[in-house]
């Protein structure tokens, strides 16, 4: 075991990826030279050289649109979007071409290529950098979204996404490039499209994303302090949705929290509380409850972000609303 | 530009204080710009400034409270707190939004352009963004537009030689920014970005132009970027120490002092008034944005939409 920071994984995943496969490279804004602005590809042309480790312009189509051209020619690139705000301007390559090509092409060509992006609130980065915009691509079919919140999921994660035979979406929190854990040090990957139980529980089932799942553990402590017992299922990734291991919980516990940090309308929870209202209906106990971003731009200085956030005590308070209907 | 430089510093000295909550991009070496380009402009022209003119807020009249106000998060800074300072619009001073997205404001300044042009009105739309931002697919759009319909639009390259850690040679492979004007049908120039004359000269030739409805001006101002990208990076980061230090010979405060002398202009001890009087300006800034109030967290759900007796009234 060694004990790896968040961005550490990244790095690790890629460099496990690219000495294996010499198909694979990296670019983007900085990643290079910089090691990326949350240094999370930092050394990485220091082992493999400028060939396959390069900075490119401010050119946020043309690094995800090119990354398309040369998946499509056999390479398997990786990119990396700088802050997920910035996919609007990739959203025509993601969505259009990259998500597109094995469809159009009756399955003659494929695009299997990684998108890397930083996302989330928390630091006072501002409107546009600090989005969570998971909910913006999951209508795209074609496209896989991951979102790990664990230094060992995001080596698990990347490395699939990277053998991934079509595009996927990784999204990094901000948040979490600090965090560290103890990783094994032999491979291992993380399957795309299973959700992991966090935390074992019988009273309430905590459906969370990315940063919220730490939020969704500290509310289950709190919650146990209270005498009650919370399940907490982090999802992984959103598309394909763990409706399974959700709906397994939920015929159990009879209750629903969903948390993530984009705003509920339209959400990644309302797919979840979709799944769980057709499969699962005739267990529910309580109306599901849903937290996310306030419904309105994500504002700069700390008092508004912690008004914007789900807090700690939000997702407590609902559970109890659950528990208690 | 005293007043621009006076302001970055000491907004520099409360980041590292933890006052200063938003990233800073410090302009230090670029004021030349923003002042050139605004004091050639009317008051009812618009401007979008990027991330670092600080300047042109000033020379536009965004007071310093207001500015420092919204660096410290406070309900008396850029959007009531809610937005950074350093993108804030501001109706009263002629300054569209910017955006934290770097060359979006492009093609939006070509249409503030666009309004004045069809309203038959002689304002000038101007855009401000770094070399980085040429890179951008929307530099391309935005400038091919205002070129075909002869927008009355200024776009001005703060060309400081990096974006964030990269020079420009890595992310350019042609000779000039200026030049691709030639391919969008209209004049591209390039300008002594630290000399505040030349810019302002340079200006006033766009902007008899843009009113004269012959269309755009590219205008390329090669400047340098005497500090890290932000606040949060070393000022040299991935640069020649030999190469800051002959742009800091450069400085356009420094050039402007020089000329003045040389004209014979700073008698009676005008630079010790002017910097007491910037000091003191700074100083009550300081302390209005420390003692002002954080915003409600009720104003997080305001301004999301038009207020419902507007959307009333528009039924
Ligand atoms: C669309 C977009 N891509 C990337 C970024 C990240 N970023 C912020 S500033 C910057 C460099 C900008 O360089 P330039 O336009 O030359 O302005 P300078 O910082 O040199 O003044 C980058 C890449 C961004 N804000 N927006």
């Amino acid at each position: 075991m060694t004990t790896i920071a968040y961005r550490e994984a990244v790095q690790r995943a890629l460099r496990e990826e690219m000495r294996r496969d010499p198909a694979v490279f990296l670019f983007g804004e900085d990643v290079a030279e910089a090691g990326g602005v949350f240094k999370a590809t930092k050394g990485l042309l220091e082992e493999f050289g400028p060939t396959r480790v390069f900075d490119t312009p401010i050119s946020e189509s043309a690094i995800v649109g090119a990354a398309v051209g040369a998946a499509m020619m056999g390479m398997r690139p990786v990119v990396e979007v700088m802050f997920a705000d910035f996919t609007t301007i990739a959203m025509d390559a993601i969505v259009n071409s990259a998500a597109k090509a094995r469809f159009l092409s009756g399955g003659e060509f494929s695009a299997p290529m990684v998108v890397r992006m930083s996302y989330g609130a928390g630091a006072r980065w501002g409107a546009q950098h600090t989005q969570s915009v998971e909910a913006w691509l999951m209508n795209v079919p074609g496209l896989t979204i991951v979102m790990p919140s664990t230094p060992y999921d995001v080596v698990g994660l990347l490395k699939s996404a990277i053998r991934s035979p079509d595009p996927v979406v990784v999204l990094e929190n901000k948040q979490l490039y600090g965090k560290k854990e103890d990783v094994p040090d032999e491979e291992f990957f993380v399957p795309i499209g299973k959700a992991a139980v966090r935390r074992p529980g019988q009273d309430v089932t905590i459906v969370a994303t990315g940063y919220m799942v730490d939020r969704a553990l500290s509310a289950a402590d709190a919650l146990a302090a209270g005498g009650h017992s919370a399940e907490v299922i982090d999802a992984r990734s959103v598309l394909p949705l763990d409706v399974e291991t959700i709906v397994g919980s939920v015929t159990r516990t009879g209750r629903l929290v969903v948390v993530h940090e984009a705003p509920v309308f339209g959400g990644f929870g309302a797919e979840v509380a979709a799944a769980v209202g057709a499969q699962a209906f005739g267990y529910l106990a309580a109306p599901i409850e849903r937290l996310g971003g306030a419904w309105s731009p994500i504002p700069f200085g700390q008092v508004l972000i912690d008004e914007y956030l789900p807090s700690e005590q939000d997702i407590v308070q609902a559970a109890q609303r659950a528990i208690s209907a | 530009m005293l007043l621009t430089r006076a302001y970055e510093d000491r907004a520099q000295e409360l980041w590292s204080k933890g006052l200063v909550v938003e990233s800073l991009h410090g302009s230090q070496g670029q004021e030349a710009i923003g002042v050139g380009v605004c004091y050639g402009l009317r008051p009812d022209d618009v401007i979008i400034p990027s991330l670092r003119t600080r300047a042109a807020f000033l020379v536009r009249g965004v007071s310093v409270r207001q500015f420092l106000s919204g660096m410290l998060g406070k309900a008396t800074g850029a959007a009531k707190g809610k937005a950074t300072a350093h993108h804030m619009g501001s109706k009263d001073a002629g300054i569209l939004l910017g955006s934290a997205l770097v060359g979006s404001s492009i093609p939006v300044a070509a249409g503030a352009a666009l309004a004045f042009k069809m309203r038959d009105e002689d304002r000038v739309s101007v855009c401000f963004f770094g070399d980085g931002a040429t890179e951008r697919g929307d530099f391309h759009e935005g400038l091919n537009l205002a070129g075909v319909m002869k927008l009355p639009a200024v776009f001005v390259i703060e060309n400081n030689l990096y974006a964030e850690f990269t020079p420009i040679s890595k992310h350019f492979a042609g000779t000039s920014l200026a030049a691709r004007a030639e391919g969008y049908g209209f004049p591209g120039v390039t300008v002594d970005g630290n000399d505040v004359l030349a810019v302002y000269d340079a200006m006033s030739e766009a902007v008899a132009r843009a009113r004269a409805g012959e269309g755009p001006t590219l205008l390329e101002c090669m400047t340098y970027r005497q500090r890290g990208h932000s606040s949060s990076h070393p000022p040299t980061e991935g640069r020649d120490p030999a190469e800051v230090e002959s742009w800091l010979k450069r400085d356009p405060i420094l050039l402007f002092k020089a000329e003045l002398a040389h004209r014979g202009l700073l008698g009676g001890g005008a630079l010790a008034l002017i910097d007491a009087s910037v000091a003191e300006e700074i100083e009550d800034a300081v302390r209005f944005a420390v003692d002002s109030p954080l915003p409600d967290p009720a104003e997080l759900y305001r301004d999301v939409y038009a207020p419902a007796e507007t959307s009333e009234a528009a039924r």
